[in-house]
């Protein structure tokens, strides 16, 4: 069965991948990278996700909030939940207003990400999407 | 603190105060007196000086006239005439009539022989050759004698004229009444403790004074101290009193009128005003003395005051600064500390994961890395807590404004903690003011503060005791102090109480941030939090708030 298909973005290698990882054995296809640039560069590629994990907070030029801006206008239609920490907490009320669909504080726990992105799946619409949250949700309720 | 400086402060104003009010006075008060005192003495001295003068004029106008009166008889009338004694005693009749003062009056011959004789006592044919005063008159042709008792051995004095008639030569001789020349010596005298006498060149007493030895004694001033031509002065002593003393030679004869007077008598006028003059100052400088100790009292307790008053601001101040900036320390320590715990929590999840598959659920260790997992997972959470209570207060930089009804307040809060207090025995009481206003804040925030004391109260109590909530409306604003009965808190700990992480709760009971965020909940809403405590009497936890108006719906 084709799953949701997610997009990470994060400078923090470990947590990335690790993440990724964790999504991919719940039949989540994950794709990772490490900066806006990147992210980017995948969408302008003609690369779709049905949902964006955008860090706040990432070294460089882009952050969080100037990549959502960008892939929002390449991709109206992505969904974006923003990961932020305490000290972003604000810039990531100002990414909601921007077009992010949720945030998340970190330190997350994985149940809290499924959770959301259930919600984000749900509220797409389509069959497919419906059914990926059903999936999702039906692995929360298991454990 | 400086308690000692502000004491020598005070002393120094006090006596500097003094010094430029006393001198002036004081100067003032003696110039003044020694200004007034030289007058008056100057006024007496003169007043006894013109008494002098005058007097002695007066006296010498006396034995001018005694003398002229008996010179004239003696040399308008004939030795013939004269010698019959009641010649002599119609003379006697008529110069008394006349001018008085003459007791007797005798005719005596070149050879001192008494030839005729009027008067009260028994002189006839008396002879006075061997006197001294007779061979006076006999050179000089005008005798006046000195006070003496003669041969009646009463004290008097007397006026012999010589008379050169063709052959003869014979003398006028008159004994003048003491009496009457005495009163007029005593009419010198001043007030009651004055006194006036003659005294003669040797310092013999002439006249009866009013005090001392009497007549014919030696005269109690030296006569030798007054000058020769005009009248002059000394103040002496005798017999303890303190004496002005006027002097004036007579004309006529080679006596001193002199004149006393007791200074202190005389000069009590200015005693007097010495008196009210000292009293006066004296009420002054009471007065000084007492506005200036209460005014420099007060002004150094406005002082103190104010410098303890800075020094509580500063206080203050500095724990809001060191606050301040551990917050912000502490903030950025617990931001950095968030992604690697993103991380743990990750791994610890990928852990999990792969510890599901089948062939590690065999593994001899699989429920040992099962509970480790776990456990790694419940401290991050841990930390993860730290962090979110930590930062949490923060995420609402604006606090909400509402009504809060602090009473409600308060009464919400101890429902919540009651039965945590019982089970630990411990009563919470509430003594709570019926007129408390309702003020503009963050309920929340508020709910909060009162539950992080109250929640300490109760623990620093342990077991058995009572924490006591109280509000008050303050001028000012509105004061909740809640106060417990446990051990208290030593002085050297309570500036760290309000620190982050600063806990005296055992690992993992307390996480040492209640204070801290209680501290910047209050301080946000613009009021004030503080510790007072006592070793073994407990603690009292103080929040002043501001009256804000809650915002009108």
């Amino acid at each position: 069965m084709q799953n949701a298909n997610i997009l990470v973005v994060d400078d923090e290698g470990d947590f990335r991948e690790t993440l990724m990882n964790r999504l991919r054995r719940r039949n989540i296809a994950a794709v990772g990278c490490g900066s806006g640039e990147e992210a980017l560069r995948l969408f302008q590629e003609g690369n779709r996700f049905d949902v964006v994990v955008l860090d706040i907070k990432m070294p460089g030029g882009m952050d969080g909030i100037a990549t959502l801006r960008q892939i929002k206008a390449i991709h109206p239609g992505a969904d974006v939940i923003l990961l932020t920490g305490h000290a972003s907490l604000e810039t990531s009320l100002e990414g909601m207003q921007e077009g992010a669909c949720d945030y998340l504080l970190k330190p997350i726990k994985l149940e809290d990400l499924l959770e959301k992105l259930a919600s984000v799946l749900d509220r797409k619409g389509t069959a497919a999407h419906r059914a990926q949250s059903e999936e999702i949700r039906k692995m929360l309720a298991k454990r | 603190m400086h308690a000692h400086l502000y004491t020598r402060l005070r002393w120094k104003i006090i006596l500097l105060t003094m010094l430029v009010t006393f001198t002036p006075l004081f100067l003032l008060g003696i110039i003044m007196y020694r200004q007034f005192a030289g007058l008056y003495t100057e006024k007496v001295r003169e007043q006894i000086q013109v008494r002098a003068t005058a007097q002695a004029e007066a006296l010498d106008l006396f034995l001018k006239e005694r003398t002229a009166i008996l010179g004239t008889i003696a040399e308008t009338h004939a030795f013939q005439t004269i010698v019959v004694e009641e010649n002599l005693a119609r003379k006697l009749a008529v110069i008394n009539l006349w001018a008085g003062a003459f007791v007797d009056l005798g005719v005596i011959d070149a050879t001192g022989q008494q030839l005729a004789y009027v008067g009260p006592y028994d002189l006839r044919g008396r002879n006075y050759g061997e006197q001294p005063w007779f061979a006076e008159v006999m050179s000089k042709g005008v005798y006046i004698s000195d006070v003496y008792p003669g041969f009646r051995k009463v004290p008097h004095f007397i006026i012999a004229i010589r008379r050169h008639e063709s052959q003869r030569t014979w003398i006028l001789r008159a004994t003048i009444d003491s009496e009457i020349f005495g009163r007029i010596v005593q009419g010198a005298m001043i007030g009651k403790t004055g006194d006036a006498f003659l005294v003669n060149e040797e310092g013999v007493v002439q006249t009866r004074p009013r005090f001392g030895a009497g007549i014919l004694a030696k005269a109690p001033v030296n006569v030798a101290s007054f000058g020769k031509q005009a009248t002059s002065f000394e103040e002496m002593s005798a017999d303890a009193r303190n004496l002005l003393v006027a002097g004036t030679w007579l004309k006529n004869k080679n006596w001193l009128l002199a004149i006393t007077v007791d200074i202190d008598n005389e000069l009590a006028g200015l005693f007097a005003t010495r008196t009210i003059q000292i009293v006066i100052i004296a009420a002054g400088v009471f007065a000084i003395v007492l506005t200036t100790v209460f005014t420099t009292r007060l002004m150094v307790g406005q002082l103190l005051r104010s410098e303890t008053r800075v020094k509580e601001m500063n206080a203050q101040l500095m724990q809001s600064d060191k606050l301040a900036a551990l917050g912000k320390m502490a903030a950025g320590v617990a931001h950095e500390i968030n992604n690697p715990l993103a991380v743990i929590l990750q791994k610890t999840g990928w852990i999990q994961d792969l510890l599901d598959e089948d062939d590690l659920k065999g593994s001899a260790n699989y429920q040992e890395f099962r509970a480790s997992v776990a456990k790694i997972e419940e401290h991050v959470e841990r930390a993860r807590k730290v962090v979110h209570n930590m930062l949490g207060y923060a995420r609402r930089m604006e606090p909400r404004m509402e009504d809060v009804r602090i009473n409600e307040t308060i009464n919400q809060t101890i429902d919540i903690l009651e039965n945590y207090a019982r089970t630990n025995s411990i009563d919470i009481q509430t003594d709570l003011a019926e007129d408390m206003p309702v003020i503009g804040g963050d309920q929340a925030q508020v709910q909060q503060v009162i539950l992080n004391l109250v929640t300490n109260a109760i623990d620093a109590i342990g077991k058995e005791g009572t924490v006591t909530v109280r509000s008050r409306f303050a001028k000012d604003g509105i004061r909740v102090t809640v106060a417990d009965t446990g051990p208290g808190i030593p002085e050297n700990l309570q500036r760290m109480i309000f620190d982050p992480f600063y806990t005296t709760k055992s690992a993992g009971k307390g996480t040492g941030l209640g204070l801290w965020i209680s501290y910047n909940i209050i301080e946000k809403m613009g009021g004030e939090i503080s510790v007072k405590s006592q070793v073994g009497q407990g603690t009292e936890f103080i929040i002043h708030l501001p009256i804000v108006a809650p915002r009108m719906k």
